[in-house]
């Protein structure tokens, strides 16, 4: 069935109100089942063996000595898992990644893994497996692994940036328009600078989890924290050579997954283990393991020359974006490179990404992937302009903003877009005339980011007591089911508490995309606003069958099916009482490509106070002001908003992979891998702005991901204004901050 | 791996210097469960001192403060006469970990755990804190900075066990303080730090003073020419100075994850002058 | 391998359980006693989430050994609620959304409820460093700090009706 799906600015009743969530009572009581909460009959504990070398050949692996210790019952290495990938080579990288073959790639590759009675018995035999390692030259940084004399991570690799020659630069792509030198030469102020970022890992404080399943009939079910149950079971079974269908796979809980669990990683290990001990095997990460061995994101070194004339106009933007994918080929540059100037309308502009491959375990998406690296250098360029120029910031920012009908650096045409009221917004917050302390400065930065809906489908069914059963595939990683619950309610007229939303297995519904690039509430909202609205069809035909009238007689309003010379109405309680008799069972159903997610924006503003004597730097202040489309759920939005923030906050400031010389991972632990704790962060404001989307009958716009992007520069801008030194490389940790101003201090002195 | 909590003292020195194969006391368990679990150590035995006598209790006595090695720190700073006395001894044992880890840790485990990162050890060494030893050889008494020798490693003998630190009484017009330097505001293991203790004399002129810093070299680091550089001063900024030079000049530290050797080094001046400044308010408004 | 046996009480109950000497507190709830409230995020004291309280005190019960429960009392997250009646903290958490994925959420109620139960008018800066050991890594903390900041409130009114009663008693 073709579906309209234009937003009509209907007014809601209950879309927009701040409910309570129905799986709420279930997480403050300890209830809820996450990933590692799951237990089965005569269940084994399963373990991996990692490797301590970034960079070396697997000369051999003898397992006999685990076999024989008492309690293993399956020990696997990568002929467990044969190659079955049949020349699909994306999805060989995603084999060799969960079990290293022939070569550990990175510190922390999985090369072995046993399943035990005991955790205790894992542990011993993981210790008895013996590997014949031959160490190989490593490279960990972006920089180092484009010069032709580096270390080649994966021979396979070939490119464009050395035709027909090995290479650590998988891929290389390039965006823009207009003539980018011409208009160079067009500008009075150009400004050219480079910039760097260290590797992080979104940090979600549940561990990868999960609790495999397999017989020697070839079924078998999955329990997993995932962010997409569907995919899981498509890459699962592909590795494995099961069928989908055998294999039912069941999100649980999901204990923060920001892109790190729309990956998999140890899950098909867990499958090997079960299938060859023939017994379920759980499987749980350590957050060492969770550090070194699952996807964080890219480290980066990014160059950006930007040119203005005098009077505030930017004539012509041009960026290299080099972006390390880990020790396999991604498309994190690419993705890079589309962001990067997406805020801006440029006449002249063009971006290139590096794909590039190094001895790090293989990054995966984290909340707008990309997006916050190039939009470090960008943002911070852009204020490095303004202050050049002597304009303001949100005023020079403001010329440039792309609008309706700006054609995208990346390519298409936008439509009705967020960026300036978000900039109109941050010019009129009372935060931008607040007075500011000593050693205090202040900073702000804009966001992008894509966004995305794909494939959804969603079950709508209607229970005899006129309560409502809905079904998505969206994995709800914090709120969706209110969101979608409020969603279905106001479709069909009903009260939000008879409304249940539920997340559906692989085997219960149709195949819907993963919850990533915001798609959540986006695509399954609009999938369960069309089965709403089928269902309704059959609520207005057993209405009229009821009434003996023609169905085109019958109009559903407010729950109630109602019809011209009808005193009476049917309500959707009484409809389904009697529906035995008059059809069986109504439901709706629906399943669509959720085309025309639009695209968000975000404006953040953001005071720091840097200590002069050690580089230390508060955030003491933080607004962020974002495009919504329409907030359906305004709590959880804000949450989403201020979530993002606090992710960004701690990018910029103190976040970062530490690699030794010997290429091994430093600090693999919440100790030092330093994310914000409560005591760091201010309260975060949020604005949240409307603009709808006109491809969403509600107007909804993905929320989840912009929030990220701002921070890094908003706070280098901020720490600029604060201790007078522009951070070119985050994170602004101390030392570096205090380096940076002992030599401005000393370049001062020079030229006095 | 065998646990046994022996609740004589007799008895826990006899588990641990009969014992065959790795063996660990076990105070709040926050180090050595944490090395446990990364497998830096995979003891046999593990002996639980928390339920020896007395090994839970602050007792005042009439050299001091007598500290149980069992007593978690979150306990020094409910201790209102050993707060009083020693401010900045209590404030360093409270910087340790979280709420959660002060309901456990103790400054006894922080001590023989043997991070040259230990919080509460300046301030303690800079207080002259002791450690009481019972052991195999019998009970001594040991200056703490004589108990550390390396990183991770201690003078204490097989079967020696800490059983509590001591603290002396404080003369009139004394303060201490401690400061350290982390990234975030919690949670993190000092970068480089610093303890100060001092004692005023008429007009306020600092009589004595004792200064010691944490996370620049091998081990805490005493550093009587900081000291002199305020004996005979009332803090001003020369004085201030001189005592952040002289503490740069002894740090010996070391690039890490956590820092490098440059920050490390001003950090620790700037960390001293401002323990200084803390330690002389202190001491000043006390009679 | 010979399993030491425990007795100790959990939440008001009596429970005997034998577990490993490595086994820490954590994987005895979890595990032994299927009591899943508590979490494991890193196992090393860094996060919190395994919050629990011992002997009254705060906990992370990935750092207590399993056989260090012999008599003592343990309350976790599943003994916070009265019957059907949430905690303020609970209810407050839910009310102003101060969860998101709430893989924190029980390590978060327990180390506010310990923070409540001594000082129930709590500032923002002492609320944000009685949490510095619980890591959330969804929400940017803002809505949880308004959540234990407005439970405090309710504790507070709590406490006056209880003082009143018992004035009320004595008159
Ligand atoms: C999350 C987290 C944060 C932390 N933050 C800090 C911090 O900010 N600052 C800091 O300094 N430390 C920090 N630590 C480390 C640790 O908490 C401290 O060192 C603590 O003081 C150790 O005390 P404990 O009683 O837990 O020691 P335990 O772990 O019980 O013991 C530590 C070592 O000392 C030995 N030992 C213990 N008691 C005795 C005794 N009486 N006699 C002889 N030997 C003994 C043990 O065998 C062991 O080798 C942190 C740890 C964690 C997990
Ligand atoms: S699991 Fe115990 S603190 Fe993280
Ligand atoms: S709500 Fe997800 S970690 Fe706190």
């Amino acid at each position: 069935m073709q579906h309209d799906s234009k937003f009509t600015n209907q007014k809601f009743k209950l879309v927009g109100t701040r409910v309570m969530r129905p799986d709420g009572v279930d997480k403050v009581t300890g209830r809820a089942r996450y990933g590692a909460d799951t237990f089965a009959p005569g269940q084994l504990v399963g373990a991996i063996l990692r490797s301590p070398h970034a960079h070396a050949k697997i000369r051999g692996i003898d397992t006999r000595r685990a076999e024989k210790l008492a309690g293993v019952k399956a020990v696997i290495t990568s002929a467990d898992l044969p190659d079955l990938t049949d020349g699909d080579a994306e999805l060989y990288n995603v084999l060799e990644n969960c079990m290293a073959r022939g070569k550990a790639l990175y510190d922390g590759h999985a090369v072995a893994a046993v399943a035990a009675s005991d955790a205790e018995t894992a542990r011993k035999a993981l210790k008895l497996i013996k590997v014949d390692y031959k160490v190989l030259p490593h490279v960990t940084d972006v920089d180092e692994a484009m010069k032709p004399a580096a270390p080649i991570v994966q021979p396979r690799v070939r490119s464009k940036y050395r035709p027909g020659k090995r290479t650590n630069v998988a891929g290389v792509t390039t965006y823009g328009h207009g003539d980018v030198d011409a208009g160079f030469a067009k500008a009075d102020v150009i400004i050219e600078k480079s910039y760097k970022t260290e590797q992080v890992h979104q940090g979600y404080i549940e561990p990868h989890a999960c609790l495999a399943s397999v017989g020697p009939d070839g079924q078998g079910e999955l329990w997993v924290t995932t962010q997409g149950q569907f995919a899981f079971r498509n890459r699962c079974a592909a590795l494995l050579g099961m069928e989908m269908s055998q294999l039912k796979v069941t999100s649980s809980e999901i204990g923060g997954g920001f892109g790190g669990k729309t990956h998999v990683w140890a899950e098909p290990v867990a499958l090997a283990l079960s299938r060859k001990a023939n017994r379920p095997v759980k499987l749980v990460m350590s957050r060492e393991d969770v550090f070194r061995a699952s996807g964080p994101a890219s480290s980066t070194s990014i160059d950006v020359k930007l040119g203005a004339t005098r009077g505030g106009r930017i004539v012509a933007a041009h960026a290299e974006l080099r972006y390390g994918g880990g020790a396999f080929p991604g498309i994190w540059g690419e993705i890079g490179a589309m962001a990067a100037w997406a805020c801006y309308d440029i006449e002249n502009v063009r971006s290139v990404g590096y794909e590039v491959v190094v001895n790090r375990p293989k990054v995966a998406a984290y909340r707008a992937p990309s997006a916050p690296m190039a939009g470090f250098a960008v943002e911070s360029t852009v204020t490095l302009m303004a202050e050049k120029l002597g304009i303001d910031p949100v005023e020079f920012r403001l010329k440039n903003a792309a609008r309706e009908g700006t054609r995208a650096s990346y390519g298409p045409t936008y439509g009705p877009i967020g960026i300036v009221p978000t900039l109109e917004a941050v010019k009129k917050h009372p935060h931008m005339r607040a007075r500011l302390g000593k050693n205090q400065g202040r900073g702000m930065a804009c966001g992008f980011w894509f966004n995305f809906g794909g494939q959804t489908c969603a079950d709508l069914a209607i229970g005899e007591d006129g309560t409502v059963a809905l079904s998505v595939g969206t994995v709800d990683v914090g709120g969706a089911r209110a969101s979608l619950s409020l969603i279905a309610a106001e479709e069909l007229g009903i009260p939000y508490e008879q409304v249940r939303c539920n997340i559906a297995d692989t085997a219960s519904l149709g195949y819907n995309d993963m919850t990533d690039g915001s798609r959540g509430t986006f695509s399954s909202g609009m999938a369960t606003i069309f089965a709403a609205r089928d269902a309704i069809e059959q609520l207005r035909q057993r209405a009229a069958k009821t009434w003996g009238i023609a169905v085109k007689n019958v109009a559903w309003k407010d729950g109630k099916a109602i019809a011209k010379g009808k005193r009476k109405s049917l309500t959707l309680k009484e409809l389904a009482e009697a529906s035995s008799n008059t059809g069986g069972p109504i439901s709706g159903h629906n399943q669509v490509v959720a085309d025309g997610a639009g695209v968000s924006f975000a404006s953040h503003i953001c005071d720091v106070e840097v200590d002069p004597e050690t580089g230390a730097t508060k955030v003491v202040r933080y607004t962020v002001v974002q495009d919504a489309g329409k907030a359906v759920h305004p709590d959880y939005v804000e949450g989403q908003f201020q979530g993002g923030a606090a992710q960004g906050i701690g990018w910029a400031l103190n976040e970062e992979y530490v690699y030794g010389e010997d290429g091994r991972l430093q600090n693999p632990g919440f100790l030092d891998y330093r994310i914000p704790v409560c005591s760091d962060l201010p309260f975060i404001d949020t604005q949240i702005l409307e603009i709808p989307n006109p491809n969403h009958p509600y107007g909804i716009r993905g929320v989840g991901e912009t929030s990220i992007v701002p921070p890094l520069a908003a706070i280098a801008n901020a720490v600029s204004d604060a201790a007078g030194v522009r951070m070119t490389h985050v994170p602004m940790s101390p030392p570096r901050i205090l380096a940076a101003i002992k030599s401005s201090r000393e370049e001062q002195e020079l030229t006095r | 791996m065998r646990y046994e909590a022996p609740t004589s003292t007799r008895e826990a020195i006899a588990l641990m210097s009969g014992a065959k194969g790795d063996a660990y006391l076990l105070a709040g368990g926050t180090d050595l469960l944490v090395r446990m679990r990364g497998e830096f150590i995979d003891p046999d035995l593990v002996v639980d001192i928390k339920r020896l006598p007395g090994i839970q209790e602050i007792r005042k006595t009439a050299r001091g403060f007598s500290i149980g090695a069992g007593v978690p720190c979150a306990a020094l700073g409910r201790h209102k006469p050993l707060l009083r006395a020693w401010p900045g001894v209590v404030e360093a044992a409270q910087l340790i970990g979280s709420d959660q880890i002060q309901g456990r840790c103790t400054i006894a485990g922080n001590l023989c755990n043997a991070s040259p990162a230990a919080d509460s050890v300046p301030a303690l060494v800079a207080a002259t804190a002791k450690a009481v030893i019972v052991g195999p050889g019998g009970r001594r008494r040991l200056a703490v900075e004589k108990i550390i020798t390396g990183p991770g490693a201690t003078s204490l003998g097989k079967g020696d066990i800490v059983s509590a630190i001591e603290l002396p009484n404080r003369p009139p017009k004394s303060g201490d303080a401690y400061l350290r330097f982390i990234p975030r505001t919690e949670m993190d293991i000092a970068v480089c730090s610093a303890g100060v203790s001092l004692t005023l004399g008429p007009r306020n002129v600092v009589k004595q003073a004792r200064v010691a810093l944490g996370a620049v070299a091998p081990t805490v680091v005493l550093v009587p020419k900081a000291a002199r550089a305020i004996v005979g001063t009332r803090l001003e900024d020369d004085a201030l100075q001189r005592l952040a030079a002289a503490c740069e000049a002894a740090c010996s530290p070391i690039d890490d994850k956590r820092g490098t050797v440059e920050f490390r080094t001003e950090v620790a001046g700037v960390l001293a002058r401002r323990a200084a400044v803390i330690a002389y308010e202190r001491a000043r408004k006390k009679r | 391998m010979k399993g030491i046996p425990v007795s100790t009480t959990v939440n008001g109950d009596d429970v005997e359980f034998v577990c490993d000497g490595r086994e820490t507190l954590l994987d005895v709830l979890r595990n032994h006693l299927g009591l899943i409230g508590a979490k494991e995020g890193c196992g090393t004291g860094d996060c919190g989430a395994c919050s629990v309280m011992l002997d009254g005190q705060l906990v992370c019960s990935c750092l207590v050994l399993g056989a260090e429960a012999e008599g003592r009392e343990i309350e976790t997250v599943e003994g916070m609620a009265d019957g059907e009646k949430l905690h303020p903290l609970q209810q407050r958490f839910l009310e102003h959304a101060a969860l998101q994925c709430g893989i924190c959420t029980p390590g978060f109620l327990i180390a506010a409820k310990a923070l409540l139960d001594h000082n129930s008018s709590p500032s923002e800066s002492e609320i944000r460093y009685a949490l510095a050991g619980n890591l959330c890594r969804c929400t940017g903390y803002d809505k949880i700090v308004r959540a234990v900041r407005a439970a405090a409130g309710d504790v507070r009114r709590q406490q006056k009706a209880r003082a009143r009663r018992k004035a009320a008693a004595q008159n």
